[in-house]
């Protein structure tokens, strides 16, 4: 059966679509800081784009740069192909969810939700169903009447989301929505966000530091450091497909290994990565010439753990185990090879009672495909 | 446009009202006394150049000269100095118990204090003009118990002034101290009796060392204004009570002698400077420790 | 709960004492009926009412009471925005001059104020009155109103003004429906400062004040030199009162408040989500 391309939401494959965002060459300084160093991105319609990284990597820059709270140093930034520029942040078709909610203290849930359209000088009756219709969105219809502070922290979450989307932005910018709230609350939220997002058909924007939250909403995630974007890709792709150690390292556990390398076969490598041991073999869609130094980055679930040694490896080396980690559903054996490097190989508990545990300093095998990991340039 | 309103509106006031008549100060100060109205030469209408040629450091020549003004000046700053200390000394303890008070009685016992500030303060020093006095309450009172035959004299005398200053100035000493203490951990104090510290000991080496902040801050917002005080000189001490506000005043009220008033003013000012900078470099650090 | 030593007992109940013995003592007095102070003749109301028949008094109180509330009331304006433009104003030229301007009236001493007043009024051919004091208590209360304001707007979170701009609000909508609403406490105790201040100045009023106008703290200082003065009790009285009666009141709704807020923000909490 062919498969039906169109049922794949994925604007950034398509060279006749027209971004909704684009990020031109834009710098932004303060003082002789560079936050934003000469970034270019296009962001499409109906998106929930992540912007991920570590404090201070620029990233709520970029969305206050967004809606309007900070000013361009160099470059441009286009919103449906209109230069925004000059344009001050209330009369921006975007609106903005923030880290704080910063719901005002002395309005009630209703008049927070009313406050945006009733700066569009719109009629009674219009500001009432359009209220109602947000309150419904978010389940809150019986806490119209609170004010902030007389509603939960989860409360006060939707409310700000619902103040955010009553304009019907063309894009919603969210700050660290789900920062403030625990953990089991955080994820049936992004779930929740998912919904909201499908139903409504806004273009949404996210600012995150936390990975899990960027993988689990996200259609695209732009992976930043210190003012630049250093890769943007579906959350598959950058899990499996990372571009280097950095975003390798960023997202998820990881291995790496490095040494030299040599062609053997097509798309085809061995890698030399420590005196006295086999090279490992691993497949690239990257060339590299010969002698180049490269890292193999294998993820520890990809790596295989057994007290045999195994015949059907690419690639397998002698250890002893230093140290178990016991997370319930999986457990995670940290491997010490002869050279004194440390492989964590990771393994799924699907059964309740092992036949034979592997305990501390026990020798062990590991073991990988050729294919399980990638392999990244300098 | 609106912005410029913004900052204009107030700027210009205190640029018209504040600094402007700090202005003439300064130049009356370098004037001369004249009997005319108003009562000091040169005056603007003789020209801007007879006006700068003719302006002089002859009055702080004077206040050099007589030392009617050095006296004052010294005086104010010991009586601004010593009341200082004596309410700390007061303030302090009762702070203290404030800290350590229950918590459901602190809000009780911040408005107990901060009270009297709403009080005017004529009034507040004026209440002890019937204690004071030679036939006052107080003197009947130790009549009474016995220990003084004769009344004691102290309305129109430096303790009376002391007393005044430190009773209407003790909550700017209380309130800073109090703030201190109240931010303390009181696991600080328990821990330095569990190394071995009395509790003696320990309010000494850490309880004190801890409230230094408070304490430097309530003792410039008391000496500040009590270097420069007016009322509680005049109504409580006496002819012997020389501080230069009073002195200021009564150049200006019952000699006329503008210029030399500016003199005095400027000079209290210029005295003034030294513990204003300490202050705000106290609370800077202070701020800066905090973040 | 923890136990409050002797010393901590001692030491509060002394200090206190000593804030309000002398204040009591003059509450006592003026329910004396001897003319001399210190000698009790049996309790009389006499005092407040030839305190009442005093025209005098009762047109300096008149006359203080009117510039309180004119000066407060621009103080409150011109110290409200003052703040802002500290707090919010970035950077303009002359920022430095602008809050030097703003603390250096706080640690001003008044005579020093007062006289530099007189002098520009003088200068300027201004008739000293009503209008003179107003302006002289409206330029240094406007700067303790711009402290009161300004340190509850560094800890206003600005996101909020933000949120209000991303909404569609103007510069100004977002002042007036968002800011202003949030501090107002603030700019009413603000008020309520220059208010007090206003109504106790004797200083700066002594030397602003002209023929045409008198305050009462002139007044009362003019007849104090002299002695104590039983009717000056009886006044002294009425003005403690009026300022117990309104502190007293002001905290306790702001206590019930605080505590309504609590209980409320408490019961957010442990509803369902």
């Amino acid at each position: 059966m062919p498969r039906v391309s169109q049922t794949v939401f994925a604007p950034w494959d398509d060279p006749t679509e027209k971004p909704l965002i684009r990020f031109q060459n834009v710098t932004k300084r303060f003082g002789t800081f560079v936050a934003i160093d000469d970034l270019t991105l296009d962001i499409y319609e109906r998106e929930f784009f992540a912007l991920l990284g570590p404090s201070g990597c620029g990233k709520t820059t970029m969305m206050r740069m967004l809606a309007g709270f900070e000013t361009i140093s160099e470059g441009k930034i286009e919103l449906a192909g209109q230069d925004i520029g000059h344009v001050p942040p209330n009369e921006r078709a975007v609106n903005m969810m923030f880290q704080s909610y910063a719901l005002f203290p002395h309005l009630s849930v209703w008049d927070n939700i009313a406050f945006g359209l009733k700066r569009d000088r719109k009629s009674k009756a219009e500001i009432d169903a359009r209220v109602d219709e947000m309150l419904k969105l978010v389940r809150l219809e019986k806490f119209a009447r609170r004010k902030p502070h007389q509603i939960s922290g989860g409360q006060r979450q939707r409310v700000a989301l619902a103040r955010s989307l009553a304009k019907a932005p063309k894009l919603l910018l969210l700050d660290e929505p789900l920062g403030a709230l625990d953990k089991k609350l955080r994820q049936d939220t992004q779930f929740e966000l998912m919904d909201i997002q499908e139903t409504t058909g806004t273009t949404f924007v996210i600012v995150t530091h936390d990975q899990e939250e960027a993988m689990t909403v996200a259609s695209r995630v732009a992976v930043m450091d210190e003012g630049r974007i250093m890769q943007v890709a579906t959350p598959a792709a950058i899990y499996e497909h990372p571009n280097s150690v950095y975003v390798a390292d960023f997202i998820g556990d990881v291995n790496i290994i490095s040494g030299q390398t040599n062609a053997s076969g097509t798309d085809t490598y061995r890698l030399s990565w420590a005196e006295g041991q086999q090279p490992v073999t691993a497949t690239s869609d990257i060339t590299f010439s010969e002698g180049q130094k490269a890292h193999l980055a294998i993820r520890p679930e990809k790596i295989r753990i057994s007290t045999d040694q195994p015949v059907d490896a690419d690639n397998k080396v002698q250890g002893k185990v230093l140290d178990i980690a016991y997370l319930g559903n999986l457990s995670t054996y940290h491997v010490e090879l002869p050279g004194g490097q440390v492989i964590k190989a990771q393994t799924a508990n699907t059964r309740r009672i092992a036949r034979r545990d592997i305990t501390w300093e026990d020798p062990v095998w590991i073991s990988w495909n050729a294919t399980a990991g990638v392999m990244l340039a300098e | 446009m609106r912005r410029f309103a913004l900052i204009a509106i107030p700027y210009l006031w205190l640029v018209l009202l504040f600094l402007a008549p700090f202005l003439i100060v300064l130049k009356i100060s370098l004037s001369d006394a004249a009997l005319a109205i108003p009562p000091y030469a040169p005056t603007l209408k003789d020209g801007i150049g007879t006006l700068i040629a003719e302006l002089d450091f002859e009055n702080f020549v004077f206040l050099t000269q007589d030392d009617l003004y050095w006296k004052a000046y010294l005086s104010s700053l010991r009586i601004a100095l010593i009341s200082t200390l004596l309410t700390l000394l007061v303030g302090y303890p009762i702070a203290y118990g404030m800290a350590k008070a229950p918590d459901e009685w602190r809000a009780t016992l911040m408005m107990v204090v901060i009270l009297p500030f709403w009080t005017s303060f004529l009034i507040r020093v004026y209440a002890w003009m019937g204690i004071l006095s030679n036939e006052g309450l107080l003197n009947q009172l130790l009549i009474w118990l016995g220990l003084i035959g004769e009344p004691l004299t102290i309305l129109n005398t430096n303790t009376a002034v002391y007393i005044g200053i430190v009773y209407t100035y003790l909550p700017f000493m209380i309130l800073p101290i109090y703030a201190a203490l109240d931010r303390l951990d009181a696991s600080l104090d328990e821990a330095a009796q569990d190394l071995g510290c009395t509790r003696t000991q320990a309010f000494w080496l850490v309880t004190i060392p801890l409230s230094k902040n408070g304490i430097v801050a309530g003792c410039f917002l008391v000496f500040i204004p009590a270097l420069g005080e007016f009322v509680i000189p005049s109504l409580l001490g006496g002819s012997g009570t020389l501080m230069i506000g009073k002195v200021l005043w009564e150049e200006f009220f019952n000699n006329r002698d503008w210029p030399v008033a500016s003199a005095v003013a400027i000079i209290l000012l210029l005295i003034l400077v030294i513990p204003i900078v300490l202050f705000q470099r106290n609370q800077q650090k202070q701020q800066e420790a905090e973040q | 709960m923890k136990r409050m030593s002797w010393f901590n007992v001692t030491s509060l109940t002394l200090g206190f004492a000593f804030l309000y013995l002398p204040m009591l003592v003059l509450i006592f007095y003026s329910f004396n009926a001897s003319k001399l102070v210190t000698v009790w003749a049996g309790f009389s109301v006499r005092w407040y009412g030839e305190l009442l028949q005093n025209e005098a008094f009762l047109d300096a109180a008149w006359v203080t009471l009117k510039v309180a509330v004119i000066s407060s009331s621009i103080a409150t304006v011109l110290g409200t925005m003052a703040a802002y433009v500290l707090v919010r104003g970035g950077r303009f030229m002359g920022r430095t001059l602008f809050s030097g301007m703003i603390y250096a009236p706080l640690v001003m001493p008044e005579v020093i104020t007062g006289l530099s007043l007189l002098l520009l009024f003088i200068g300027i051919g201004l008739d000293r009155g009503v209008l003179t004091i107003v302006l002289a208590h409206t330029t240094f209360s406007m700067c303790y109103v711009s402290v009161v304001v300004s340190s509850r707007l560094v800890s206003f979170d600005r996101s909020l003004e933000e949120a209000a701009l991303d909404l569609g609000s103007t510069p100004w909508e977002a002042f007036r429906l968002v800011t202003l609403p949030i501090i107002a406490p603030a700019v009413i105790s603000g008020w309520l400062l220059a208010f007090t201040l206003s109504l106790d100045d004797l200083v700066i009023a002594s030397f602003t004040a002209g023929p045409a106008a008198t305050t009462l703290p002139i007044k009362i200082f003019s007849a104090v030199r002299l002695g104590v003065s039983p009717e000056i009790n009886a006044l002294s009285t009425i003005m403690i009162l009026i300022v117990t009666i309104g502190v007293v009141t002001a905290s306790l709704v702001t206590k019930q408040g605080v505590i309504r807020a609590q209980k409320e923000a408490q019961a957010a909490e442990r509803a369902p989500v």
